[in-house]
């Protein structure tokens, strides 16, 4: 699904080096978490991923499904089934939830050549989807974020995942700012999202998250690198005695 | 020479050869002695600082093309239909004069002993001071036509007017008195390239607990050079909406003068402009509180590119004793490259001691994370843009009660940002 191979990225403005040489394998349907220290470059990977402005790859290479991610504009990413659920939901004063959702799923289907769905059949789904993660119809009218409490952006987020069904999913710090009922309610959101065909990239500082979104993978990501890569029981090791130990042994 | 005889000299040449023209003589007389006193405006005037007025004071006016001269908004509403061609009404296009609630007449064919021989010119007068808008004075002078309008209850439905031109050079005067009585409810809509240059009054006298809603779109003659000017005096509980979009012209000159004479009245007066290129839009506004709990809102928004300059100039008068008056001012422009300018000179001025009353006024580019959320989720980058475009605008659009208008408005807008993407 995913093929990152040793890629490289440079923050644009301050000619930074942050990314050296991540490579990374994410199968169909498997789920990946990448934890690591503040400063790692974790959200880095996302937006590079993603498109973000800002940004220069200098090695290295990216690929979804085959498909060069890294030569695609954001929205063609998006289309071709790459999801990132933002670490801070973005406030959109003046655009309807609603309308927002409905924009970008017809832009998703039009990009890839299949018709607009109808106004009646949007308004269904929207509701299903929406009452899964308890949010209410205030909630769809208003703004896009726009006086959300942290764990309303989040499932915003989750909500939006659930509307575009993307097949490469990057959650991005989704944990944070959430308290434990929210967190779980986040978590059977994007649980109920796995399938098959469907692919997940968890970034998270805290091993908690992944008692909800039990990952395959676990990658510990520390100065632009993946320096270890091991099973669950990597993540509760990470939680037990912290990143000093695992740093000072690739050191 | 000094600053007092250049413009009485200008106003002598620009004057030259225009008689008034026949009926609200004794109106007209007065308003041609006080621009006579005021003369043109000129750059060293403090209201016309930002905008150059030698293409209103010139004795030509320059000739503009009309783009599309076809009545594309409010066409689906229920309304009674008028036309105007070349400042002058158009019986044969237009419905007839009779609406439910309301007496319809013309300026040009009003006979003697009508109503609005005393109220013609009235409030533009009053509006003279503390600024001088010599522009309205002139208009008093030598308005050629306009709809005198006396509604007397619950109009039964909008008038919709639409103006149009035969000429390029179309040089047009107009003004509309339109007088609520109290508890009377109305709604005025006006749309169409008027006139090469226009100059436009409309006067409304408000009386308790009358409601009126004003939505004009000027548009899609880019050459247009416009001045205009609304005169809203308000009656106890009396309502005042008036929203204006204005696409495209040379230079656009949108003036309201908004009086409250009883307590517990409301005026908002919006505005949404957008220019690419060769634009001059200036919205001034001057709103005087002379009554207890009144509550006014100035909400201008204005996109910008390719060199267009916006300006907004808006005041807040609290008057002695207008207690709990409620002010407030936004005005805002989205600036779609280094070229564009936005001038804003927002005033409060108030000698009562227990009111609110706030302004802001911001000018920026479109928000690089919004929009690389929006393309995130797989919207393309021109659909983000205007996305976000009409949500900077939407605060505006907000301001309309009726949503059918609103939403013409806003495929308005969407037409012609799709026009305007490069």
């Amino acid at each position: 699904m995913l093929e990152i191979k040793n890629l490289h990225v440079k923050l644009e403005e301050e000619d930074k080096q942050i990314l050296k040489g991540v490579t990374l394998s994410i199968g169909a349907g498997e789920v990946h978490a990448i934890m690591g220290p503040n400063g790692s470059g974790k959200s880095t990977l996302s937006y590079v991923l993603s498109g973000r402005d800002g940004y220069s790859v200098t090695d290295g290479s990216a690929t979804l499904d085959g498909a060069d991610l890294l030569a695609m504009e954001p929205e063609v990413r998006a289309a071709q089934g790459l999801f990132l659920a933002f670490q801070y939901p973005v406030e959109i004063p003046g655009v309807g939830n609603m309308t927002f959702l409905r924009t970008a799923l017809n832009a998703q289907r039009k990009t890839r050549g299949e018709p607009e769905i109808s106004a009646g059949d949007f308004l269904k789904l929207v509701r299903e989807k929406a009452k899964a993660l308890k949010i209410d119809a205030d909630m769809l009218k208003r703004p896009v974020n726009v006086g959300f409490s942290g764990g309303e952006k989040k499932r915003n987020e989750i909500l939006q995942m659930a509307m575009l069904e993307p097949k490469m999913c990057i959650l991005d710090e989704t944990d944070s700012g959430l308290d434990v009922d929210a967190m779980k309610l986040v978590s059977e959101g994007v649980n109920a999202l796995r399938s098959a065909g469907r692919s997940f990239l968890v970034i998270t500082h805290y091993q908690r998250l992944l008692d909800h979104i039990k990952p395959d993978v676990v990658h510990i990501m520390a100065a632009g690198r993946i320096i270890k890569t091991g099973g669950p029981e990597l993540a509760l090791e990470v939680e037990n005695n912290g990143y000093a130990d695992l740093l000072a042994e690739v050191q | 020479m000094g600053a007092a005889s250049v413009k009485a000299e200008a106003l002598a040449t620009r004057l030259g050869g225009l008689a008034l023209p026949d009926g609200m003589t004794a109106a007209r007389e007065t308003a041609l002695a006080r621009l006579s006193a005021m003369g043109l405006p000129g750059k060293r005037d403090e209201y016309w600082h930002y905008t150059d007025p030698s293409a209103l004071n010139a004795v030509q006016s320059k000739p503009a093309a009309v783009s599309d001269n076809g009545a594309a908004l409010f066409s689906g509403m229920d309304a009674v239909k008028l036309v105007f061609v070349d400042g002058v009404f158009d019986a044969a296009a237009s419905d007839d004069l009779t609406l439910s609630g309301v007496s319809l007449g013309c300026l040009a064919t009003a006979p003697a002993g009508h109503w609005a021989q005393t109220a013609y010119g009235a409030l533009e007068s009053a509006g003279q001071n503390p600024i001088a808008r010599p522009w309205a004075a002139f208009n008093t002078a030598f308005a050629s036509d306009g709809l005198l309008i006396h509604v007397t209850g619950k109009a039964a439905k909008p008038v919709s007017v639409t103006y149009l031109r035969r000429y390029d050079a179309a040089n047009v005067v107009l003004h509309h008195v339109i007088k609520l009585d109290a508890g009377a409810e109305f709604t005025f809509l006006e749309q169409g390239p008027a006139a090469a240059r226009l100059n436009h009054v409309i006067e409304i006298d408000l009386a308790e607990g009358a409601r009126f809603h004003h939505i004009r779109a000027q548009g899609r003659d880019l050459g247009r050079h416009a001045v205009t000017h609304i005169f809203a005096h308000l009656g106890a509980e009396a309502l005042f909406k008036s929203f204006t979009l204005t696409a495209d012209g040379a230079l656009t000159r949108n003036e309201a003068v908004i009086t409250f004479a009883g307590p517990d009245a409301k005026a908002h007066v919006a505005g949404a402009a957008m220019g690419d290129g060769a634009f001059h839009h200036d919205d001034t506004v001057f709103v005087t509180h002379a009554a207890e709990r009144c509550e006014s809102r100035q909400v201008f928004k204005k996109v910008l590119k390719h060199g267009a300059v916006g300006v907004f100039q808006g005041k807040i008068l609290v008057k002695k004793g207008a207690q709990k008056t409620d002010g407030y001012q936004i005005s805002q422009a989205l600036l779609l490259d280094d070229d564009s300018q936005f001038l804003a000179k927002p005033e409060l001025e108030i000698y009562a001691d227990d009111v609110k009353c706030s302004h802001g006024s911001t000018s920026g580019a479109i928000d690089d994370t919004a929009l690389f959320y929006l393309r995130s989720r797989g919207v393309p980058l021109r659909a983000a843009q205007s996305l976000l475009i009409l949500a900077f605008l939407a605060d505006t659009i907000a301001e309309i009660e009726d949503e059918a208008i609103a939403e013409d408005i806003r495929a308005q807008l969407e037409t012609w940002l799709a026009r305007h993407e490069s």
